[in-house]
């Protein structure tokens, strides 16, 4: 057993000597780690105090409208009352805190959903809607039992609304709740853009915008149309409750926009389309103002505003109509007979033909060991430029095409637009195809595909073969003609306007560049194209017009547009040949240039015309067709 | 007439103050006076009470006066007694003892009390009444017996799980035995093998905070406590947001403080127990570096002074309570600020006489009052 000394008072102070150096050596470092704290890192500290402290509560900018070229609004806002929830207050029990309310107020099981979704996107301080457009009676039902429902209160809220419903649904497009990848594109937009880009002062406040444009106009003129929000800076708790507003920014609203398009065009053009599915474009090719835009069938963008209730989405996803579809932007087609007067003034422009130089067509023409057919049995005789397009004569075109060559035909169609992107203020543009040797070359992968068959160019010819165009490109192109070769870029939107002001900034039509060619050979051209309306494939369709008005029909064989897919039941009916036609009026000086297709519907002369002739009446004449209800404005 | 009655109050005055010792009374008026201040502001928009605190600054300063007037010699023999009734309420609270919030920590006798805060005050009597009976005879095998004095209350503690406490009991306990004598070469190897641990959980904190990393003899609540520590980042909104929030509260502070009323993290409820164990926060934030330095300068005051009337106590009892006790009130403000400052894992500990709290202003009123007490008796058991 080891015995200490004992703990005299000199050991025990020493001990205390020794507690006195350990207590200082702790007290130094409580001293550095707050100067670590309150020096060295006050600032960063500081910040984050700041940041805590303060949040900003978005002010939704109003959406700018649309407006069509005569100032017919067919895009608009309402205020109306909504029951508005904070999340702050709800977390945890939301179904039941639903299923109490829709005791007092309808709450569909779309509602519920759209909120839940609102909520798991929820950032600090959101406040989301649970039901909007609340009824007169329903309201103060709510409000008898206000007291019941801590967080949950009725604001008047701003909502996009198309009063026309389906019309130019493709055009329009909707805007629907920004989504996560929304907000995310948007932050990558604002941080890639440069300082003072007025564009990004348009798009600086991301917790405000919870609408966004999906397709369309509504998406292609976003940050136009969108404006600024505004915020108010508010002092919170750790818990988010506000306790006082520090200063606040007004909101900017978004700028109007002006369309090319003639609503009332528009609207007729739809409802001759009838039930026929089918893309209709209407250019004034001296400014590349886009006059109508038309893909039948359509669909309501009011549906997809406050998200679209699944039974309608799979309703129109689903549907064999494929009523999504934007026809004339996407949907390829062959441009069939109303290609020809393309290839006569290619022939002229290369010449490779005179206006005089004739055929004689036996109804055929061989090609190696292949027959190509004309349509009309025994041909159509001794056949110059004016009658080949007038009789819509094959034969001289298959020649026209042996003639030129594939590469040839490429070159003098590709300035026109055929088979390049127009550059129209719409996203996802179909770029359609223009066949050349080195398209083909690229576009397969077995050497023996890849390789250009003489006999592919024959077809080419009569707007067959591996011709893909959409119909925007095939009126962009007979606008291009119309215009003497003077290419002006294809718009929906002409003008930019301000709100407040009502001043208007144009969108200045924009010249591309200009197709170097004869006037003469342009002459010819058109001059037959009239001549096929007076005596031609569409003469008893454009009979006693008061304007002189150039054409071509065109009927395509089914190509395009997924075929495949379709059901047996419904096969022989999308087997039919497609109904295109084009047209400029008034043939002297065009103002508007048509291109149009009518799925599966058969003859162009006797599908397409009529509904072209109509709205030709209509645009040039003001003339209504008694068999379509009247244009009534929206109230 | 009237001088008499001025002499007459002069005297009550003097005979109520007469023995507290200035010095200490100085120092604690300043510290209490700061808590009292944090107070108000921290206590701005809580359902907490202006006259709770008036009136527990009060009990405590009577409580410290009379236990200033008890002599060491009456503790001293109740010091048996006392640890005695402690470790036989902290075995009932393990038998019967309340749960709330998983800790069995309580105990209701008519009404609830918690056995463990008197340990902290039982243990330091307890022990210096040992050393002191062992004196002039110790042996190696009398730390034997401290140890057992020292370690059956501690683990009961620790097994309510009251770690946070247990430590507090075991350092009061650890402090009069390592006073009373307990040879370095026993002591140092401790030492060394803490400072090499924390050092280990430093260095390798990301691996053995790892989610499947099981830590032995320790609840996975504590290891996440220590975790956090090391990265508060880690669990920014749960248990990380106290520690991440006060630091913010103190570094935004800058050296002249957001001015008294002014700090935005306390009155914004961004710091949480802001009027108890978080109080060092809201005093940071509003009376910045500068204030801190006071407040420090004064606990080191408070320390220094006590462990100089502990070094002039007669006795190894006075001797070694008065310096344990005195640590005890170092220990409280070091972990206290170490853990509001993000430096300790957060155990709730109050900063003595700054945190609102009746049974802690009550414990250290009692520790104050034996230093008094200590002071006091000094010169009559000398003469």
């Amino acid at each position: 057993m080891v015995s200490f000394k004992k703990p005299d008072l000199d050991s025990f102070q020493e001990r205390i000597h020794i507690a006195t150096l350990f207590v200082t050596v702790c007290f130094l470092l409580l001293v550095t780690r707050l100067v670590w704290l309150q020096l060295v890192s006050h600032s960063k500290y500081a910040l984050l105090a700041e940041s805590n402290r303060i949040a900003l509560v978005p002010a939704p900018a109003n959406r700018g409208l649309l407006i069509d070229r005569n100032g017919i609004v067919i895009g608009r806002n309402y205020s109306a009352l909504t029951l508005d929830v904070n999340a702050e207050e709800v977390k945890g029990n939301v179904d039941e805190l639903i299923d109490e309310l829709s005791q007092i107020v309808l709450i569909s099981p779309r509602d519920r959903r759209n909120f839940k979704r609102s909520l798991e996107d929820s950032r600090k301080m959101g406040t989301f809607p649970l039901r909007s457009m609340l009824t007169e009676i329903e309201t103060a039902r709510f409000m008898v039992n206000r007291y019941r429902f801590p967080g949950v209160e009725i604001r008047a809220r701003s909502f996009r609304e198309y009063p026309y419903n389906e019309l130019a649904s493709h055009l329009i497009g909707y805007i629907g709740r920004a989504s996560k990848q929304d907000i995310e594109r948007m932050q990558i937009e604002i941080d890639n853009s440069k300082a003072g880009d007025p564009d990004a002062l348009q798009t600086s406040f991301l917790p405000g915008i919870h609408y966004v444009g999906k397709i369309g106009i509504e998406q292609s003129y976003e940050t136009v149309l969108r404006g600024r929000p505004g915020y108010d800076e508010v002092e919170i708790t750790a818990g988010g409750k506000p306790v006082r507003t520090l200063s606040s920014s007004p909101s900017v609203p978004g700028k109007n926009v002006v369309l090319s398009v003639d609503i009332k065009l528009q609207y007729l053009v739809e409802q001759l389309y009838g039930n026929f599915r089918g893309a209709f474009v209407a250019i004034e090719p001296e400014t590349g103002d886009i006059l109508a835009f038309v893909s039948k069938p359509n669909f309501n963008p009011n549906d997809f505003v406050e998200g679209i209730d699944s039974l309608t989405w799979k309703e129109l996803n689903d549907s064999p109509q494929k009523p999504l579809y934007n026809r004339p932007l996407k949907g390829i087609y062959p441009p069939g007979s109303t290609y020809k007067p393309f290839m006569a003034l290619a022939g002229l422009e290369t010449k490779k033909r005179t206006p005089s130089q004739t055929i004689s067509d036996p109804g055929y023409f061989e090609f190696g060991n292949h027959t190509f057919r004309d349509d009309k049995k025994g041909g159509h005789g001794i056949v110059d430029m004016q009658k080949s397009i007038v009789d819509s004569c094959d034969t001289y075109y298959y020649l026209l095409a042996r003639d030129m060559g594939v590469n040839m035909m490429h070159d003098f169609m590709k300035p026109f637009g055929f088979g390049q992107i127009t550059g129209i203020d719409l996203q996802g543009e179909s770029k359609g195809i223009l066949p050349s040797t080195e398209w083909k070359k690229n576009t397969f992968k077995k050497p023996e595909q890849q390789k250009w068959y003489e006999g592919e160019t024959i077809s080419l010819g009569i707007g067959q073969g591996y011709n893909a165009f959409t119909i925007l490109q095939l009126a962009h192109a007979m606008a291009n003609m119309a215009n003497n070769g003077i290419v002006m870029k294809p718009h929906l939107v002409k003008a930019i306007e301000d709100p407040f002001t009502r001043n208007r900034t144009l969108t200045t039509p924009k010249e591309s560049y200009r197709i170097d060619l004869v006037p003469e050979n342009i002459e010819v051209i058109k001059k037959a194209m009239v001549e096929v309306n007076n005596s031609g494939t569409s003469a008893s369709v454009f009979k006693g017009t008061g304007y002189q008005v150039g054409g071509k029909t065109g009927t395509a064989q089914v190509f395009s547009l997924n075929s495949k897919e379709y059901k047996h039941s419904s096969t022989a009916e999308f087997l039919r040949d497609h109904a295109l036609y084009v047209a400029f009026a008034p043939a002297e000086k065009p103002t508007i240039v048509i291109a149009m297709v009518v799925e599966n519907a058969g003859f162009g002369a006797q599908y397409a015309a009529p509904i072209a002739r109509k709205a030709l009446d209509f645009y040039l004449e003001g003339k209504w067709p008694k068999e379509i209800p009247e244009w009534k404005r929206a109230p | 007439m009237e001088k008499s009655a001025i002499d007459k109050a002069k005297n009550i005055f003097l005979s109520i103050f007469s023995g507290l010792d200035r010095q200490l009374g100085l120092i604690l008026l300043g510290l209490a006076g700061i808590g009292f201040i944090t107070f108000l502001s921290a206590s701005q928009n809580t359902p907490v009470r202006f006259e709770d605190e008036l009136r527990n600054l009060a009990i405590s300063f009577v409580v410290m006066w009379i236990v200033s007037r008890v002599p060491p010699k009456w503790l001293e023999t109740a010091a048996v007694w006392i640890y005695g009734i402690g470790v036989a309420l902290l075995i009932a609270v393990a038998l019967f003892g309340l749960i709330k919030k998983g800790a069995r920590r309580w105990l209701n006798i008519g009404f609830v009390i918690q056995p463990s805060e008197i340990m902290k005050i039982a243990m330091p009597l307890m022990l210096a009444w040992y050393f002191q009976k062992r004196e002039g005879i110790q042996k190696s095998w009398d730390y034997g017996v401290a140890a057992i004095i020292l370690g059956i209350p501690v683990l009961l503690i620790a097994r309510q799980p009251d770690l946070g406490t247990a430590l507090l009991v075991f350092a009061a306990g650890m402090y009069v035995i390592i006073l009373a004598g307990l040879p370095w070469k026993w002591i140092l190897p401790f030492v060394g093998i803490g400072a090499f641990g924390i050092i280990l959980i430093i260095i390798f904190g990301g691996t053995i905070c790892a989610q499947d990393v099981v830590w032995p003899l320790v609840h996975n609540y504590q290891k996440h406590r220590v975790c956090t520590l090391l990265d508060p980042s880690s669990d920014p909104l749960g248990k990380g947001f106290h520690t991440i929030q006060s630091m913010i509260a103190i570094g935004s502070g800058g050296f002249f403080g957001k001015g008294w009323f002014q700090g935005t993290q306390a009155h914004l409820e961004f710091i949480p127990e802001k009027h108890t164990d978080f109080v060092f926060a809201v005093f940071s934030e509003e009376f910045g570096l500068l204030g801190n330095l006071v407040m420090l300068a004064l606990f080191f005051a408070l320390i220094k002074r006590g462990l100089a009337i502990s070094a002039s106590a007669p006795n190894p009892f006075t001797r070694l309570l008065g310096a344990s006790v005195t640590l005890i009130f170092f220990t409280y403000a070091f972990v206290n600020i170490g853990m509001v400052s993000g430096l300790l894992p957060v155990v709730g500990v109050p900063l003595p006489f700054i945190s609102y709290g009746g049974t802690a202003l009550v414990t250290l009123g009692f520790g104050a009052g034996i230093l008094m007490s200590i002071h006091r008796h000094r010169r009559l058991v000398q003469s």
